[in-house]
């Protein structure tokens, strides 16, 4: 697929995040901001799903582990025409479907109901388990956050992926190098990312998390591979696309008001709100 | 006869629930004192060993349900509700998965492992979280039933099993009735609402009771949510004295369980029989029993109160 379509629909994605965190007055922009690249190639050019069919039994699966990234998942999922646009603006209101975190009990095309950082990737091995015991095909990702991979919980399961030698399941991790309280290296290290996966007995394959070739590449070199799970680690910029945003911790979690909206929107889209 | 609720769970998965495909059982590396070691020999390719990772496996178990599996995830009472209690709330119980968690070793009877082992709040934990059934079986062939019963129903479900052997109260042609209680024998004086374990030990005390001219109404409350509320309003009525007997401690459980329903529907004078807000030790499981007030005297010296 040619990178200006994927490009012009990015810009579009980011500027629906930006546009339903603002209407919803709180929530994480930074993390969903360096995740949507990855997002982008799964849900238009990758995975096996279906819109009208969200329960398909042989689609392809995603858990969002770091489910704060939700407004990034969602704008995918209302492009994708899981549900009307309309959802979007409601994102965190009272009677929504659309929660803080992923809910897939309340949201069509929502594959695990996330949040609680540390517990995507198991319920993601639980989906390629079964997907092996059922003799199906479909494949299973999921994207942890570099500070969700300090829980250990990650490494349990990281444990078990290889385990089980769940081949049909890609990992991407979104390396933006910042937490909510400060820079990972600060918090607490997490490098080497590479290092330690492979030495779990992982796949692992490093790349720019915002190089749509480089995206395209690392699942198709990753879908070759075979008797191990594959972890993509992707060096993104938290915030990435708002150049206020960019690479400024104060993002992870507080949502823009209307008028850093509106110069957010000027950037992406040339200013149309 | 005498059987431990956990080997009633092994027996089954070895000579029933194998036959179910969806069925897949996990484990944390203790399917040897869980029992669930059992499934492995029947069905290898759907017994999955987890490892020492309790919150792992819990979030596993959860994504196989949502591929339509039916896993059944198995460690020590302490271990699950416990250690891996958030993972079964946010993964499982959030989004009312298909996972059942067959709990052993629960309460004091673990014994000689000790405090640190023996969960005395995993009711009161599983009791509190929505979406979640609480099932504590007095017998093994209780066990038996309320597990194949509980793969008949669609969520989460906490079986909780012990490590002990207990004596065998049901017969073979026991109907285990989801969320209703079984009662055991017919009094007005005074009911032993009792669960687990204490069950035979409050039938045992209806007995001595009888003695004195006192007869106690005696009810095994298997499924402690939810919780069959008619009967015990019925029986706090009919009786006017509650006297709850668990494993477990007096904060949380089947005592607040039933405290609740009758504070609400009927305020009616309760003893509590259980651990008092305190954590168990080393000993022999009988020995355990005795020390901690979980006894036939004490039910008895309760309901003459």
């Amino acid at each position: 697929m040619a990178n200006e379509e994927a490009m012009k629909r990015a810009r579009h994605l980011r500027a629906n995040i930006v546009r339903m965190l603002t209407k919803a007055g709180s929530g994480h922009p930074g993390g969903s901001l360096s995740i949507i690249d990855i997002l982008n190639v799964l849900y238009f050019e990758e995975m096996n799903i279906d819109p009208k069919n969200p329960k398909m039994e042989d689609r392809d699966r995603f858990v969002l582990s770091k489910g704060h990234a939700a407004p990034a998942l969602y704008a995918v999922l209302a492009e994708k025409g899981y549900f009307p646009e309309e959802e979007l603006w409601k994102l965190r209101k009272t009677g929504a479907i659309l929660q803080g975190h992923p809910d897939m009990k309340k949201i069509p095309g929502v594959d695990m109901s996330t949040g609680s950082l540390g517990q995507g990737l198991s319920a993601a091995n639980g989906m390629a388990i079964a997907a092996k015991l059922n003799k199906k095909s479909y494949r299973v990702y999921a994207a942890a956050g570099d500070g969700e991979i300090q829980e250990g919980q990650i490494w349990e399961a990281a444990m078990s992926a290889a385990h089980y030698k769940l081949d049909n399941l890609i990992l991407f991790v979104d390396w933006n190098g910042l937490q909510i309280d400060g820079p990972n290296d600060e918090v607490m290290t997490v490098a080497p990312i590479d290092a330690k996966f492979r030495a779990f007995g992982w796949n692992v394959i490093s790349i720019n998390g915002h190089d749509y070739d480089a995206i395209r590449g690392a699942i198709a070199a990753a879908k070759s591979v075979k008797g191990k799970p594959t972890a993509i680690v992707a060096t993104t910029v938290k915030g990435k696309g708002v150049s206020f945003m960019e690479n400024q911790v104060g993002w992870h979690g507080k949502a823009p008001n209307e008028e850093q909206c509106q110069e957010a929107l000027k950037e992406l889209e040339g200013g149309e709100a | 006869m005498a059987t431990a609720t956990r080997a009633a769970y092994g027996k089954l998965l070895e000579t029933e629930l194998y036959k179910n495909e969806d069925i897949v059982v996990l484990d944390a590396d203790l399917g040897n004192a869980t029992k669930s070691i059992a499934f492995k020999k029947v069905a290898p390719e759907r017994y999955l060993d987890m490892g020492i990772s309790e919150a792992d496996m819990m979030g596993t178990a959860a994504g196989l349900a949502t591929c339509g599996k039916i896993p059944i995830a198995s460690t020590f009472a302490i271990f699950a509700a416990g250690r891996a209690f958030e993972q079964i709330r946010n993964s499982i119980c959030y989004p009312r998965l298909n996972v059942k968690i067959a709990a052993t070793h629960a309460g004091l009877t673990v014994g000689e492992d000790g405090g640190s082992h023996q969960a005395i709040e995993d009711i009161s934990l599983m009791r509190s979280l929505p979406n979640m059934t609480v099932i504590n079986p007095a017998d093994a062939k209780e066990a038996e039933e309320a597990i194949k019963a509980a793969i008949q129903y669609y969520g989460p479900v906490y079986i909780r099993l012990g490590r002990a052997a207990v004596p065998d109260i049901h017969d073979e042609n026991y109907q285990f009735n989801w969320g209703k209680g079984e009662v055991l024998s017919e009094g007005d004086d005074v009911a032993l609402v009792a669960t687990g374990i204490m069950v035979a030990k409050a039938m045992e005390a209806a007995k001595e009771l009888a003695k004195d001219g006192i007869h106690a109404r005696v009810i095994n409350i298997h499924t402690i949510k939810p919780l069959d509320e008619e009967l015990i309003i019925e029986t706090a009525k009919k009786t006017g004295h509650i006297v709850t007997c668990e494993e477990h401690s007096v904060i949380g459980g089947l005592g607040s369980a039933v405290a609740e329903v009758l504070a609400k529907n009927c305020p009616t004078r309760q003893d509590f029989i259980g651990v008092q807000d305190v954590f168990g030790q080393s000993g022999k499981p009988a020995e355990l029993l005795e020390k901690y007030g979980l006894t036939v005297e004490a039910i008895v010296k309760a309901a003459k109160n």
